[in-house]
């Protein structure tokens, strides 16, 4: 594995910007991926963010579950790739 | 929600490795293994987010510390580690994480296994266990390239000196201390049989690292016999363009 | 509100007269990706020209490289705000892969290995404005910059450049692609610094 293999990081480092977006814990709650039914924490996710916003991807498959663009003061948020996210409110 | 930092100390923990101590006056504590954002700001507005795994163990007060490495093309740890001073005030956002975290309220085995940087959030558990008197064994694998890039290494040292519920393995990738019984090496199935918990102890497995280091430490781990859901794993890498 | 840091600057080189507005110059190659690098061995690889229903053209690599090729050089612009300047390709114009094709469809869509799109209209493609570039700076292209071929379209910003190039499909009407949906702009004129859906 090199460099060009691995460019990705995981769903960890968008918990940050995502936590804009969500009260609750993104990392620790479950996505099902909408493409091949894998579950997974979403901590898990493959995730690219040397592009023009952040994708996350199912590890299974690479299907995009999830993408995020910062425009100005607006965001741009996808989640179609995921069939759900199970969130805890605790 | 970014929040204010200062300064408060700096501590180089190698040549191009610097710790800071941060305090924040409104600091909702931390869990071992979460992070923190920094946001630098230039006077033109232009900013640049960067992740640093939080280093120091949970506490009461409002301070907390990362541990930064200076990536020569980088365009914010050079910043951090050499420009920063005492006083500054830096924005911060977090702690951040809710997966790879360990708890003291865990009570199992725990197995460690760091590759370069990525010791910063595994010493907070450590260091976490330590102050909270929880007695679950750990074990830490940590793979980095010589001797002299060691994070913590006099700490660790004390440790697995004065208890033995910790055991602590080096893996060195490049140079060797002088009559080490393994040679430069990555790790591999042999050294997981070694040190590593066996896996039919059921201990939780925590890897942090580049991806490379990461994809191939978790694989080693499921392939001898650890359940994939007892693996969490932290991945660190660029995060601004590369080059 | 953003409080300043004492003394950052950040990795910007100095601005030039030449550059698109909000852009910096970098000497460097950044690697920007929004999945894994596909990897397409050649004997596998082909590019298509469709019309949505047909195939109306195709070329396998061997007869991909029996085309007619030109050496670029062009300036590139990327909308996360770095330029390079003078980079030198060479490439089959898209003039030579669309002669004879008749078609009254005015935009297309470019399709990569992988799940990338971005959408182009055809007029931008052709006129010497694009080209399927297999080579970089004398060299054969890098997986992580498109290779084995990439879209090069550099008027628009460079992620209208698709990288791990396969076809390209004849569209009736505009529609966006992977980053045109999600808040890029439709078009991306890096002069009228178009970044954003919404920029005039």
């Amino acid at each position: 594995m090199n460099s060009d293999t691995c460019n990705y990081l995981d769903g960890n480092a968008a918990a940050g910007e995502l936590s804009r977006i969500f009260t609750m814990d993104v990392t620790a709650a479950e996505g099902c991926c909408a493409q091949c039914g894998t579950i997974k924490r979403f901590a898990e996710a493959h995730l690219y963010m040397q592009c023009p916003g952040f994708v996350a991807r199912c590890p299974a498959c690479q299907h995009v579950l999830l993408r995020l663009v910062n425009v100005g003061q607006q965001v741009f948020l996808d989640v179609r790739g995921l069939t759900y996210l199970r969130l805890n409110t605790a | 929600m970014w929040r204010i930092g200062t300064v408060v100390a700096l501590q180089d923990e190698t040549p191009t490795a610097r710790t800071i101590r941060f305090e924040v006056p409104d600091w909702p504590s931390h869990v071992a293994g979460q992070h923190v954002d920094v946001r630098l700001t230039a006077a033109d507005g232009y900013s640049a987010v960067r992740s640093y795994s939080i280093a120091s163990a949970p506490n009461a007060s409002r301070l907390f510390e990362i541990t930064v490495e200076r990536l020569p093309a980088g365009e914010v740890s050079p910043y951090l580690t050499q420009d920063v001073m005492v006083g500054d005030r830096l924005e911060l956002r977090g702690p951040i994480g809710g997966w790879f975290v360990w708890r003291k309220e865990q009570a199992e085995p725990i197995q460690l296994i760091a590759g370069g940087s990525g010791i910063v959030p595994l010493m907070a558990m450590i260091r976490s266990r330590l102050s909270t008197g929880n007695a679950a064994p750990f074990r830490l694998l940590y793979s980095v390239r010589e001797p002299k890039a060691v994070w913590y290494g006099k700490e660790l040292q004390s440790l697995s000196e004065h208890d033995p519920s910790i055991s602590i393995t080096y893996a060195y990738t490049r140079a060797t201390p002088k009559d080490w019984p393994r040679p430069p090496g990555r790790i591999d199935a042999a050294l997981i049989a070694n040190a590593a918990w066996p896996s039919s102890i059921g201990p939780t497995c925590y890897v942090c690292g580049p991806t490379s280091f990461v994809e191939t430490a978790a694989a080693l781990l499921t392939a001898s016999g650890n359940s994939p859901d007892r693996i969490r794993t932290e991945r660190f890498g660029p995060t601004g363009d590369r080059k | 509100m953003a409080i300043t840091s004492r003394g950052f600057s950040g990795r910007r080189g100095t601005t030039d007269a030449k550059l698109p507005p909000g852009q910096y110059l970098t000497t460097d190659f950044p690697v920007l990706s929004a999945g894994p690098t596909p990897r397409v061995p050649l004997d596998q690889w082909e590019f298509t020209i469709s019309d949505g229903s047909q195939v109306l053209r195709r070329w396998n690599w061997k007869s991909f490289r029996e085309l007619p090729t030109e050496t670029i050089i062009v300036d590139i612009h990327c909308v996360t705000r770095w330029s390079k300047l003078g980079t030198t390709w060479e490439g089959v114009s898209l003039d030579t892969l669309f002669a004879g094709v008749n078609t009254d469809a005015e935009y297309t869509m470019v399709h990569s290995y992988g799940d990338y799109t971005t959408n182009v209209p055809l007029q931008d493609l052709l006129n010497k404005q694009a080209w399927i570039a297999f080579r970089f700076d004398d060299d054969d292209l890098a997986p992580e910059h498109g290779g084995p071929a990439r879209l090069l379209v550099p008027h628009l910003y460079l992620w209208k450049s698709a990288k791990w190039v396969r076809g390209i499909t004849l569209m009736q009407e505009d529609q966006p692609g992977f980053w045109e949906s999600l808040g890029y702009h439709i078009y991306g004129d890096p002069w009228r610094e178009q970044r954003y859906s919404g920029d005039e």
